[in-house]
């Protein structure tokens, strides 16, 4: 705009023809041709041949074993689960072709529903058709004109859209900073709605929220509260139901998004309440309305995965004896992680800069191990973070062989 | 407080994060003059929020490009 002041009415002459749109990624473009000219494997577009269990996979043409797949329970080749599905295909069908208002609401969807509803002892659960649709929904919905969002500056990017589509006042705090929250909470004009929005777990960092504290703030602050407890359920708190459960402050949180493309191991997203209200969702929340439903098979792993996970206390302690293992291993080793202890099932090790961080995953690939590369603009910080994940079906000795793979490489690339 | 003295109190503000020593002016814009990424603006408004005890939703923030849009805009939040 402020060059338009300085011009003539005359449109300027263009040499280039028209302004191309796409102008706008050059930054990007030019940051990937950088990296990909050093000569390093392309983090970005590794394809999977063939998928052997939870933790290992031929990956552009190697063996290779995973250590970021998020599949903390190991779920995907449950031999329970995978009937599930199968019987679902040959019974519903590839597909539903509907919302879930319309002609997309199939049994096995309302039997998904209730093992959510079983699973979190909740009165109602909705299912969305991925995660990222259940925290888009439903911020944008309940937080309207006039409202106030009161989250967490490191919240996912499914959140940060669910603000952005939505109409509310957006106020972000610092990570995890009790103070900073109430602060801005006790600012906010009387008479008007609030909603807090956190997560269990912080899947960059794979630090847990200080929630007992801070949903009680909220709470006496007379802020509604949601909790995104994707990264946790399954594994965390005494039923899996999360960090929330785990500092015993679940009855006091309003809504709890999660997903199953995690410990559930196949994909769509969900939100549980006890809120009295809470089936009108079903009727204004356009990225719930405006979108086919899961496929029944889907929704058949899906309901089939959470009743077991119920029942999955001896894996939950072995993904913690991993968990433990691998980030005392490779703080041994002198890596710098992203949390003192370990916190989750998440360990990211922090890289000193980009081209080192793909400099390392290249080397860890090459030693059979797949991590995933995180960089700005998804990390806080502007950090570059190798993050691992660990699953229930890591073996002691593939965590040990994990270990050996990081000493390597990351002598090789100079990072210890 | 008058727009002169909230001039004088974010200037002073300011100063930990004009990294560079850039003459502040009105006109003087914060991504483009003083380089803010994500994470200073973010510090910076919260500077701004505790010292004058106010709300700058992010809503407002993007708004706010330059230094004099941000004064005017906290002389009349502090006044509501």
């Amino acid at each position: 705009m402020s060059e338009a002041v300085t011009q003539a009415d005359k449109p300027p002459v263009v040499d280039n023809g028209p302004r191309d749109l796409f102008s706008k990624f050059d930054d990007t473009i030019r940051m990937r041709e950088t990296l990909l000219a050093s000569g390093v494997e392309d983090p970005f577009s590794l394809v999977m041949e063939k998928v052997l269990s939870p933790t290992r996979a031929i990956c552009n043409g190697r063996d290779t074993i995973l250590l970021g797949t998020y599949n903390y329970m190991g779920m995907t080749f449950d031999p329970d689960v995978i009937q599930a599905g199968k019987d679902a295909l040959d019974n519903f069908g590839a597909g539903t072709t509907g919302s879930r208002v319309l002609n997309g609401t199939y049994q096995g969807h309302k039997e998904c529903e209730q093992a959510l509803m079983d699973f979190y002892a909740m009165d109602h659960a909705m299912v969305f058709s991925t995660g990222y649709q259940a925290n888009l929904g439903i911020i944008s919905t309940i937080a309207g004109k006039g409202d106030y969002v009161v989250l967490d500056i490191d919240s996912h990017a499914s959140i940060w859209d669910g603000c952005a589509m939505g109409n509310a006042e957006i106020v972000p705090f610092k990570h995890n900073d009790i103070d900073a929250m109430e602060k801005r909470l006790r600012r906010i004009p009387e008479g008007a709605g609030k909603l807090v929005v956190l997560e269990g777990v912080y899947s960059m960092m794979g630090d847990v929220a200080p929630l007992k504290e801070m949903v009680a703030v909220a709470k006496k602050c007379g802020a509604m509260v949601l909790v995104d407890e994707a990264h946790s359920m399954g594994f965390i708190g005494e039923h899996g139901r999360g960090v929330a459960e785990e500092q015993g402050v679940i009855d006091d949180v309003d809504f709890i998004i999660g997903t199953f493309s995690k410990s559930v191991g196949t994909v769509g997203g969900f939100c549980v309440s006890n809120h009295p209200k809470f089936e009108i969702m079903r009727l204004v929340c356009r990225p719930y309305v405006f979108t086919a439903s899961l496929p029944p098979s889907v929704v058949a792993t899906a309901a089939t995965s959470i009743r077991k996970l119920m029942h999955g206390s001896n894996k939950r302690a072995h993904l913690w004896e991993n968990s433990r293992r691998l980030h005392g291993g490779l703080k041994e080793l002198g890596f710098t992680l992203g949390t003192d202890s370990p916190q989750s099932a998440i360990v990211a090790v922090i890289m000193p800069d980009l081209e080192r961080g793909a400099g390392m995953w290249e080397a860890l690939l090459s030693e059979g191990l797949y991590v995933n590369l995180a960089r700005p603009p998804a990390t806080p910080a502007n950090m570059t973070l190798l993050r691992c994940s660990l699953c229930a079906e890591h073996s002691e000795a593939q965590v040990e062989t994990i270990l050996g793979m990081f000493e390597r490489a990351g002598k090789a690339v100079g990072i210890i | 407080m008058d727009r002169a003295a909230v001039d004088s109190t974010i200037r002073s503000l300011i100063e930990p994060f004009n990294k560079k020593a850039v003459a502040v002016e009105d006109s003087t814009t914060f991504a483009g003059d003083l380089e803010f990424d994500s994470l200073t603006v973010m510090d910076f408004v919260a500077a701004i929020e505790d010292e004058f005890d106010i709300i700058i939703s992010m809503n407002q923030q993007a708004e706010i490009e330059s230094y004099g849009q941000l004064v005017d805009a906290v002389t009349k939040l502090q006044g509501e």
